[in-house]
């Protein structure tokens, strides 16, 4: 594939918080002042203010996109949107509030690199902040900030500030992520947003977009370890190019590692053993390519390989099981009840799947599982599982590996989505039996 | 920087085909809707890169007002040709006579009308997955729209109540008569757009590009003038559509930024006359795109009323 001249990053991130607390005013003043909001935006938002808000612009109206919300005066879904600078481009994901949304923001939050959770400096952390934190620790987000806002209304206490952030750093030890930032800001005023604010001269760090735009985020991608879901079997039909006759193509996007022409690799579950012969590509083949790469790779054999196994490297091997420990998040109004079978999708497979048991359930007050495991699991809730599908997977834990540790699983019938799941990892990797075996 | 590195197209680009790739894995009868625009012009380029050297694996639908572009409808069928793909057209004239749809009194332009003609081709085909170009920065009822958007029987969107859509394991499943859309490019920027376009040297419809045209003012936009009534003793399909002896006539400079169909497209003025010049006329833009589209200046819930009821 060919590089640009001046490759520019791309930052995923999402916006969370609790109801109110000025995730789409923060987002709203971070177009505005990166000038990403258009003359047409504006005067339609100019138009509505005149309407509904007493001439006050509300820039909330910008990405609160649906007639139900701009009504309310809620976020109920996830808005993207989009804006660049010269350093980096950037997808926002503006997540809803209320505690009746969590899988929209779940939704958000799961492609971010960056969450940012906002925190109303009056309110201090309360439990959607715990929530929220715990979501993007759970959902493995590699670097979050705190943006401590309406620090207007605090009058700039410095003190308020140490204050809100010895609470967060209270529980964040029993969390899992590593790169905590802290900032002060008022996303009404824009204040250490895009620019740094005359009110905070205790405040040494940078500006919440100067963060955004220099956050290293690299190494976000896992290169350890060759995982290539195969997604769908490229056999030309009837091929009018002779060279073509034979090729038999397994399409799929690049899930973990690295891959190499005359690279050993195991196909998954069978075992069985071949090398990479060509990596194709529409633009011609390449000697390797890389996790998230989509593209083709030819074996030297022609062996049975369909949509649903996995290609890999034969070292750093992954788990082969059928049973699983797992965290989900339940994201359905009908509570999650043990023996209850449902669909599970998993990299490129789908199977059917039975929650065997419920180990636990998060309280969001502690952070720590409740003493008793729950009879079932209610909207919103998340908690430990075991479960058992009708097929082997080859998994990796989501701690390892956010793409092939990763699931969800649907209801029958409804075809409703009803859990976001991460797998642990595996008790016992992929063992190859005859090491020097091939075809 | 690695080299073990993807730059933003290179990213939007690998979501994208992998998007593909699960439409083509999971659905029994999915199509690609092609207008010849700008979008999905990216959309067949990444199916070929997606699906080659095997055949793209879906047929292509398109969904005609009867007020098409000439230039847009040339360049759509010889795309459709060169690719060796099937095109499947079905027009609003034709769902008039089948009595699908019928012709809004007092109303001049088809864009409504398009809905029933889409639900009626999914239903004829049995299509039960449609990839469409659209973009989630277009406007902001898309800014809402997941990859996968499952719509109901009646072709429904229930912006209220979408389906969770977490990491890339999108949900596939839909039972018989429902229907899937699909957006690959929902990630994408107009900006990005272009710049795939140059990266790719992909060919474009000629009226994107600066060229001279006879245009007059409506309701705060250039709308180009029609073609000339066809004396063949069939209803002018512009009626109303003709400038009246109010409206000022400007003889322009102009491209198109988006395309809809003669009626609801605003020309703006522009000298730019390669990808190049595009790209930095985007860079330097004020105004959005949309901007320049008569049917979404409706009213702010312009977009989402359509897509409710089964609109792309
Ligand atoms: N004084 C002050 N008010 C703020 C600040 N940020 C946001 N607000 C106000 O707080 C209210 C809520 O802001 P929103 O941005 O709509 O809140 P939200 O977090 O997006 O809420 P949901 O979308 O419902 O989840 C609005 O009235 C804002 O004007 C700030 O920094 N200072």
């Amino acid at each position: 594939m060919p590089h640009s001249q001046h490759p520019i990053e791309l930052l995923r991130f999402n916006t969370c918080g609790s109801v109110d607390d000025g995730k789409s005013t923060l987002i709203g003043r971070l177009l505005y002042d990166s000038k990403s909001i258009m003359e047409d935006q504006m005067e339609a938002l100019e138009r509505s203010a005149d309407i509904t808000g007493g001439g006050q612009v509300n820039l909330a109206n910008l990405t609160d996109g649906l007639r139900a919300e701009r009504e309310q005066g809620i976020t109920i879904d996830v808005a993207y949107r989009y804006f660049a600078t010269p350093r980096r481009k950037f997808i926002v994901a503006d997540t809803p509030g209320h505690v009746q949304y969590t899988r929209n923001m779940v939704t958000g939050a799961s492609t971010a690199n960056l969450s940012i959770v906002l925190v109303d400096a009056r309110l201090g952390v309360i439990e959607q902040s715990r929530r929220h934190t715990y979501i993007a620790s759970l959902l493995r987000i590699p670097h979050l900030i705190v943006a401590i806002n309406k620090m207007d209304l605090m009058d700039w206490s410095e003190a308020r500030f140490t204050e809100i952030r010895h609470q967060f750093e209270s529980f964040l030890p029993r969390l899992d992520i590593k790169d905590v930032k802290f900032i002060p800001i008022s996303a009404l005023n824009g204040d250490n947003v895009v620019e740094r604010s005359g009110h905070t001269p205790w405040y040494e760090g940078p500006t919440l977009l100067g963060h955004l735009e220099s956050v290293h985020i690299a190494s976000d991608w896992n290169l350890q370890g060759l995982r290539f879901p195969v997604q769908w079997v490229n056999r030309p039909n009837n091929p009018t190019d002779k060279t073509l006759h034979d090729f038999r193509g397994l399409s799929g996007q690049i899930s973990g590692g690295i891959v190499k022409v005359g690279q050993k690799i195991l196909v998954l579950p069978s075992g069985q053993r071949s090398t990479v012969k060509e990596i194709w590509t529409c633009d011609g083949a390449v000697p390797e390519a890389f996790c998230p790469q989509s593209v083709t790779l030819q074996l030297e054999h022609a062996i049975d390989c369909s949509r649903g196994d996995m290609i890999a490297g034969t070292e750093e091997l992954p788990g082969v099981a059928s049973e699983f420990e797992a965290h989900v998040v339940w994201m359905h109004q009908r509570p999650l009840v043990p023996g209850k079978k449902y669909f599970l999708k998993h990299t490129a497979n789908n199977c059917r799947a039975v929650v065997t048991a419920l180990e636990s359930k998060v309280s969001f007050d502690t952070l720590e599982n409740e003493t008793e495991p729950p009879a079932q699991l209610a909207l919103n809730d998340i908690g430990r599982i075991r479960l058992k599908t009708a097929k082997p997977l080859i998994f990796d834990g989501y701690r390892t590996n956010r793409l092939t540790g990763s699931f969800i699983l649907t209801e029958e019938g409804t075809n409703h989505t009803v859990a976001a799941g991460m797998l642990e990892g595996p008790s016992e990797l992929y063992k190859p039996e005859y090491t020097d075996f091939a075809i | 920087m690695s080299s073990y590195h993807l730059d933003h197209l290179q990213y939007l680009e690998t979501e994208a085909i992998h998007v593909l790739r699960e439409v083509a894995a999971s659905f029994e009868r999915p199509a690609i809707l092609f207008s010849g625009g700008k979008d999905s012009i990216c959309i067949l380029r990444l199916a070929e890169k997606a699906f080659r050297p095997s055949e793209i694996p879906m047929p292509f639908l398109n969904v005609e007002t009867g007020h098409e572009f000439p230039e847009l409808i040339d360049f759509r069928d010889r795309r459709a040709k060169e690719l060796g793909a099937k095109l499947i057209v079905r027009t609003v004239d034709d769902a008039f006579a089948k009595g699908l749809a019928t012709p809004t009194p007092g109303q001049v332009s088809r864009n409504q009308l398009q809905i029933p003609v889409l639900l009626g081709a999914i239903e004829e085909f049995r299509f039960d997955c449609c990839i469409g170009g659209a973009r989630r920065d277009e406007e902001k009822a898309r800014a809402k729209e997941r990859f996968f958007s499952f719509r109901d029987a009646f072709g429904q969107w229930d912006p209220k109540n979408q389906r969770p859509e977490i990491w890339n394991l999108y949900n596939a499943r839909v039972n018989p008569g429902e229907n899937m859309r699909v957006f690959p490019l929902s990630n994408w920027t107009e900006m990005d757009v272009w710049e795939y376009i140059q990266r790719e040297k992909l060919e474009v419809p000629t009226i994107y590009f600066s060229h001279t045209r006879e245009c007059f003012r409506r309701g705060g936009q250039w709308l180009p003038v029609p073609p000339p009534h066809a004396t063949n003793g069939q209803p002018d399909v512009y009626a109303g559509a003709r400038p009246t002896a109010k409206e000022p006539l400007k003889t322009m400079v102009c491209r198109v930024r988006t395309i809809a169909d003669m009626i609801s497209t605003g020309m703006i003025d522009s000298p730019a006359s390669t990808v190049d010049d595009i790209i930095r006329e985007v860079a330097a833009a004020r105004i959005t795109e949309r901007g320049t589209r008569a049917d979404d200046k409706a009213s702010e819930a312009a977009m989402e009323d359509r897509k409710k009821a089964g609109y792309f």
